[in-house]
């Protein structure tokens, strides 16, 4: 479904992916795990087309969306969760679900899916008319993932959504993260340090360290790596 | 009481003018944080247009009504047509640039203007055509408002409403505000961001050229430098409000109208600009953000 081949992007000067290659298949949850500054944001961000790479390719379903604005990215259906939330914070919660929904023209549809993500997390519900500034850390992480959600993506992209939330609410976001998998057979990249949490949930991982892909594998296979436990699982 | 009723709507008047130009500053600002300083320039690129639209449509016999009409709707036109060039061609290069670049760029693109209008026309004052006729039924309250006053006052109000309207309900309004509180994120729902910060740069050169014609027949002339000191004028407007904010703009425009014309009214017309920049400074002091200006503070 998605296909990295060879992609490096450069700040400026700075080269932050030199060279990686990633393949996710329909239906897959697969994560991309490393330390901070690996380059697991930018990845993401190349793929939106929010850092566009120098070189390298990227392809949709087979088609290259390298080069493409954004906007135009979002329409072919990839969505975006990231990282810190950027939550609209003078935007009502359910403004901010609607600018989720700003290219869909089926108003009924947006309805539906308004629901379905108030079903997902029902205290988004009770909060629709406040601003979404004012809304707690946890609160504004469930906002970004439903705002993404109505869309109504084929491919998620999710950067780190555990960062900066209690273990209770984190436990919970990765429940609805599988089940928005499993449900909808939503496609889902998701970035995060949290390796144990994440290599839980996903079919597949990549480890990245310094702009480079080092490892691939199972999910499974990965938890049980001793190089992978020793430096991204703390055992 | 008539008197102090006067010079209230006089300061109305005033702040309805700065306001259709503060609209503009403060937009842009907040969707891409420049401080446009060619905004003035807009201003008065829309008075020439509708100066020269005028005297032709006289000279070929239209009648006043739609001499006004025209050249208002023409004027906004061709204003709106510089202010999207000289996004593209000034500022949308200089994107990702530090601030001070395109701030640079802006005031480059003012002097710009003010020179071109000063060889392509002259550095004299011109006499502006009263387009606005007095209507009879205006002659009782005369001394209180006249004609011209009250067409801006209602021509201001009008804009105002439909912009609110604009930006509260439609598809591209919801757009211009998700992009003015987060451009990254916009552009992750799926909006086009570049096209979002032509438009206001579209939305305020309208304001301004209407401004700029209502302005230009109450005073009668115009020279290639009005645009420059109503600019200014607007600019501290904006800043007083709480530049970023709509309703501040308006606010402060209103506020600072009143200021200079109340000083003019009762103290002396030499120090209405004293006052007016005297209460910027103190409401600074107490507000730094402006007075519907809100303090960045995110939440991490």
């Amino acid at each position: 479904m998605l296909k990295i081949s060879d992609v490096k992007t450069y700040y400026g000067n700075i080269q932050a992916l030199k060279g990686i290659n990633v393949e996710i298949a329909q239906g897959e949850i697969i994560t991309l795990i490393g330390a901070n500054g690996a380059g697991k944001t930018t990845t993401l961000m190349s793929v939106s087309g929010i850092v566009p790479p120098r070189s390298g390719d990227i392809f949709f379903e087979g088609n290259p969306i390298t080069g493409l604005k954004p906007h135009e990215i979002v329409e072919l259906g990839i969505c975006q969760v990231p990282e810190g939330r950027h939550i609209f914070p003078y935007l009502t919660v359910l403004e901010n679900l609607d600018m989720g929904a700003f290219l869909r023209k089926d108003a009924d549809g947006v309805r539906q899916d308004r629901d379905y993500v108030f079903s997902l997390f029902p205290i988004l519900a009770n909060r629709r008319h406040q601003a979404g500034g004012t809304l707690s850390g946890g609160e504004q992480q469930m906002l970004a993932i439903s705002r993404a959600l109505m869309a109504r993506p084929r491919l998620l992209l999710m950067d780190e959504p555990s960062l900066g939330l209690a273990p209770l609410i984190v436990r919970q976001i990765f429940g609805i993260i599988k089940k928005i998998n499993e449900e909808s057979r939503t496609t889902i990249f998701l970035v995060e340090q949290n390796a144990n949490l994440a290599l839980k949930i996903a079919h597949r991982g990549y480890v990245m360290e310094n702009g480079r892909i080092t490892q691939t594998d199972t999910a499974a296979d990965l938890l049980n790596n001793e190089d992978v436990r020793k430096a991204y699982l703390g055992v | 009481m008539n008197y102090f009723l006067e010079i209230f709507l006089g300061g109305l008047t005033r702040g309805s003018i700065y306001a259709l130009i503060a609209l503009g500053y403060t937009m842009v600002y907040g969707i891409i944080e420049l401080i446009n300083f060619a905004h003035g320039e807009i201003y008065m690129i829309g008075a020439f247009t509708a100066l020269i639209v005028a005297s032709v449509l006289t000279l070929l016999g239209f009648n006043t009504l739609s001499v006004f009409i025209l050249a208002l709707v023409l004027a906004v036109i061709y204003s709106c047509c510089y202010a999207f060039t000289m996004e593209k061609i000034a500022y949308k290069p200089l994107r990702q640039a530090p601030r001070l670049s395109a701030l640079i760029s802006a005031i480059g693109m003012s002097l710009f203007l003010q020179n071109y209008v000063l060889l392509a026309q002259t550095s004299d004052f011109l006499p502006f055509p009263r387009l606005i006729p007095d209507f009879d039924f205006m002659e009782p309250y005369a001394h209180i408002i006249t004609t011209q006053e009250a067409v801006i006052l209602i021509t201001t109000a009008i804009f105002m409403t439909i912009l609110t309207i604009f930006i509260k309900f439609t598809r591209m309004g919801k757009a211009m505000r998700a992009t003015s509180q987060d451009k990254v994120m916009a552009a992750l729902t799926g909006i086009d961001v570049n096209r979002v910060i032509s438009f206001t740069f579209i939305v305020g050169a309208a304001a301004a050229a209407v401004g700029g014609v209502l302005i230009a027949s109450h005073i009668g002339m115009i020279n290639f430098y009005i645009g420059f000191i109503a600019g200014i004028k607007a600019f501290v407007a904006a800043v007083l409000g709480g530049i970023g904010s709509i309703p501040g703009a308006v606010l402060g425009s209103f506020v600072l109208g009143w200021t200079e014309s109340f000083c003019t009214g009762y103290v002396s017309s030499d120090y209405e600009d004293v006052f007016a920049f005297l209460f910027l400074v103190l409401i600074l002091i107490f507000r730094p953000a402006g007075i519907l200006g809100r303090s960045e503070s995110n939440k991490v």
